[in-house]
């Protein structure tokens, strides 16, 4: 199969493609599953960062 | 070795208007909201596509393209494997499963660094200098492979002398990196992620396309098996489009075990426990854009590792078509029908006879395999008659062996001059998304994690900042040095290998642990830690043949062998990853098993919910 004879090399080539396509379906899926929301707790992490940053 | 490798004034034009356009994107994006961080503090979101690409070109550098793919050159598409662990684990395993753990812990902790988080994690200063110190000492290594890439293709393109190119590499990076490009400037990273996404795209669709399609391309190179070259056949290599013989117990194994073990495992798991990486999740908005996040960074990944894979092993059958044609006398058949044979390669002398072209090194004759396409009559240097043949051989034979130059090599032979270009800005783009963040988390390392910890003064901005500053300057030259003196076969891929493997063997069980379970104490992760690192800079050192022999340390104790296990086939092939990683999973789980747990409060404040 596409000229590949060897089914463990076709099995990473084919695998390769899925592992992709799994990520895609993953991403399509879970789209607005999750919740979106900055909590103050991230806000004062990013303001650690940003200090840290600019200071560099 | 066909081509045009020159610089022209319009190659200079086309590198310095990126250069210039990257600089301006950065400039503008130091004006308004440019980091993860800024994205975060405004309480908005980065687009995915800016997140995930931004990820990518962070994660795959040179190392990848040039040295990855002239080992898939080298030893074929069993190389994929990588690919699938790289997506696998790389992005699916990481966003899915560690992203919004390590993005939340590091958010309870305020952890900022790697090292900070498994420090305030297990309470323990001493975790945190260990993994520090680790990441200081050993992150020049895979920045110097990293480098070697870039400057082995630019050596190769515009064809002047590697020293030279990692001269201008070293200034374009210490340019880039010291002033303030080590900043996660996202839309500069994503800029550098979409040169490389349209490069992949073209080199792939040229290369098939060149061979006549997908199916054709492999055939051809199925068809190329009885082409490996003996010592290559000797460690187990059936062909381009088949794994290495599997087994234990002979020489003729151990390709499979420095292809599965060190490039493969090694790597694949070893992204994991990036720290560069790790710190990414941290930047994230929420676990919705990590989600989103997913199906770009697979894309992106499968074309940035698998592309030169799939080229590097198709840059052989190109080249046994395509490349130039190769003089010389047959010295072994081959195949007869195929009309394929084992050359001594020769060259015309000024005087019109034809000289055998000798192994600067070993002063013996270059022997290749061929696929004679002419025969003729010619005279040697000493008037004698022999049956010269002409014909082409696989992409090895081009580059005299060295599988790091058999990606540039490829691009100059087969792609047109404008691609040369081009694929360059992808590289120098790959090259300098990564090194930002090696340098930065070198800087980080050494001011946040090493001499703050050490002195324990709390937190000392101004001398903490110069102590980055200084950290990123040692970090760039000696990575510069290793570049400039170590030099041997396929050596980006090793670099970049030993400091993956070094990595997942050292903080991959603590670090998991830590997110996931609230019974590991702090004696099991430092044990853990050290335990991983031990055995794997034991192995290095003592075990694995080719980077022991490189280290010099075992011929001293066992009067010139290059591993203690020389003597047990499959032994000095095996990569550290193998014996390291499992035991310091045990490690983690015994020790932490029979030491008292954390405290009740402490935890509370890792895992609130």
């Amino acid at each position: 199969m596409l000229g590949i004879d060897d089914p463990y090399v076709l099995m990473a080539y084919l695998g390769a493609v899925s592992m992709a396509v799994i990520g895609i379906i993953y991403g399509l899926v879970r789209r607005n599953a999750a919740r979106d929301e900055v909590t103050p707790e991230d806000r004062l992490w990013a303001l650690d960062e940003k200090k840290v940053d600019d200071d560099f | 070795m066909t081509g045009h490798s020159s610089v022209g004034w319009v190659d200079i034009v086309v590198i310095l208007a990126y250069l210039f356009a990257t600089g301006y994107l950065g400039w503008l994006g130091y004006r308004g909201t440019r980091s993860a961080a800024d994205f975060l503090v405004g309480g908005r979101s980065a687009h995915p596509i800016i997140m995930a690409v931004s990820y990518g070109a962070t994660f795959i550098s040179t190392a990848a393209i040039v040295g990855f793919g002239g080992v898939a050159g080298l030893f074929g598409m069993s190389l994929l494997w990588l690919t699938v662990l790289n997506i696998g684990f790389g992005i699916l395993i990481a966003f899915i499963f560690l992203g919004e753990p390590t993005r939340r812990l590091g958010h309870h902790l305020r952890a900022h660094t790697f090292p900070e988080l498994l420090g305030r994690r297990y309470q323990s200063r001493g975790i945190q200098i260990f993994a520090g110190a680790l990441i200081f000492l050993f992150m020049p290594l895979y920045a110097a492979a990293v480098m070697t890439g870039g400057s082995i293709f630019a050596a190769t393109q515009f064809g002047i002398d590697f020293e030279v190119a990692l001269l201008i590499f070293a200034l374009i990076t210490a340019a880039y990196v010291i002033p303030g490009g080590i900043k996660a400037v996202m839309y500069t990273d994503t800029l550098q992620g979409f040169v490389m996404v349209f490069a992949m795209i073209f080199l792939l669709v040229f290369t098939y396309m060149s061979l006549g399609g997908i199916t054709e391309a492999h055939n051809t190179l199925t068809d190329m098996a009885d082409l490996v070259p003996a010592p290559l056949a000797q460690m187990g290599h059936q062909g381009w489009t088949a794994m290495p013989a599997f087994g234990w117990g002979a020489p003729s194994y151990d390709l499979w075990w420095t292809v599965i073990t060190a490039l493969v495992l090694g790597v694949g798991i070893g992204v994991l426990a990036q720290p560069q990486l790790v710190v990414r999740f941290m930047t994230v908005r929420s676990r919705r854009e990590l989600d989103r996040a997913v199906p770009i960074g697979a894309v992106f990944i499968l074309l940035m590792v698998g592309t030169p894979f799939v080229v590097g092993s198709l840059s052989n059958a190109w080249f046994a078509q395509k490349g130039p044609l190769l003089q010389g006398k047959v010295v072994e058949v081959i195949n007869v029908e195929k009309d394929r044979a084992l050359v001594e390669l020769m060259q015309q002398s000024e005087s019109g006879a034809w000289t055998s072209i000798l192994n600067p090194k070993t002063q013996a004759p270059v022997r290749a395999p061929m696929i004679i396409g002419e025969r003729t009559s010619a005279q040697d240097g000493e008037g004698a008659t022999f049956e010269l043949v002409a014909g082409r051989s696989i992409a090895a034979t081009y580059t005299k062996g060295d599988a790091d130059k058999i990606i540039p090599a490829f691009i100059m032979a087969a792609m047109p001059h404008w691609f040369g270009v081009i694929f360059f800005l992808a590289l120098l783009a790959a090259a300098m998304s990564t090194m930002s963040s090696q340098f930065h988390t070198i800087g980080t390392a050494a001011g946040r994690d090493l001499y703050e910890r050490i002195s324990d003064k709390g937190y000392q901005r101004e001398p903490s900042i110069l102590v980055m500053r200084l950290a990123i300057m040692i970090g760039l030259i000696i990575a510069v040095t290793i570049s400039y003196t170590v030099r041997q076969e396929y050596v980006i891929a090793r670099f970049t290998a030993i400091f993956f493997g070094l990595c997942a063997a050292s903080f991959l069980p603590a670090y998991i642990g830590g997110l996931v379970s609230k019974r590991v104490t702090r004696a099991g992760a430092l044990a853990s830690m050290t335990v991983g690192m031990s055995i794997s800079l034991f192995w290095l050192a003592f075990i694995k043949a080719r980077e022991a022999s490189a280290i010099g340390l075992v011929q001293l104790v066992t009067d010139g062998k290059t591993s203690l296990l020389a003597n047990y086939p499959n032994w000095p092939s095996v990569d550290p990853i193998i014996i390291a990683l499992p035991a310091s999973l045990l490690t983690l789980i015994l020790v932490s098993a029979f030491t008292r747990p954390p405290d009740k409060a402490h935890l509370r404040r890792c895992f609130p919910d």
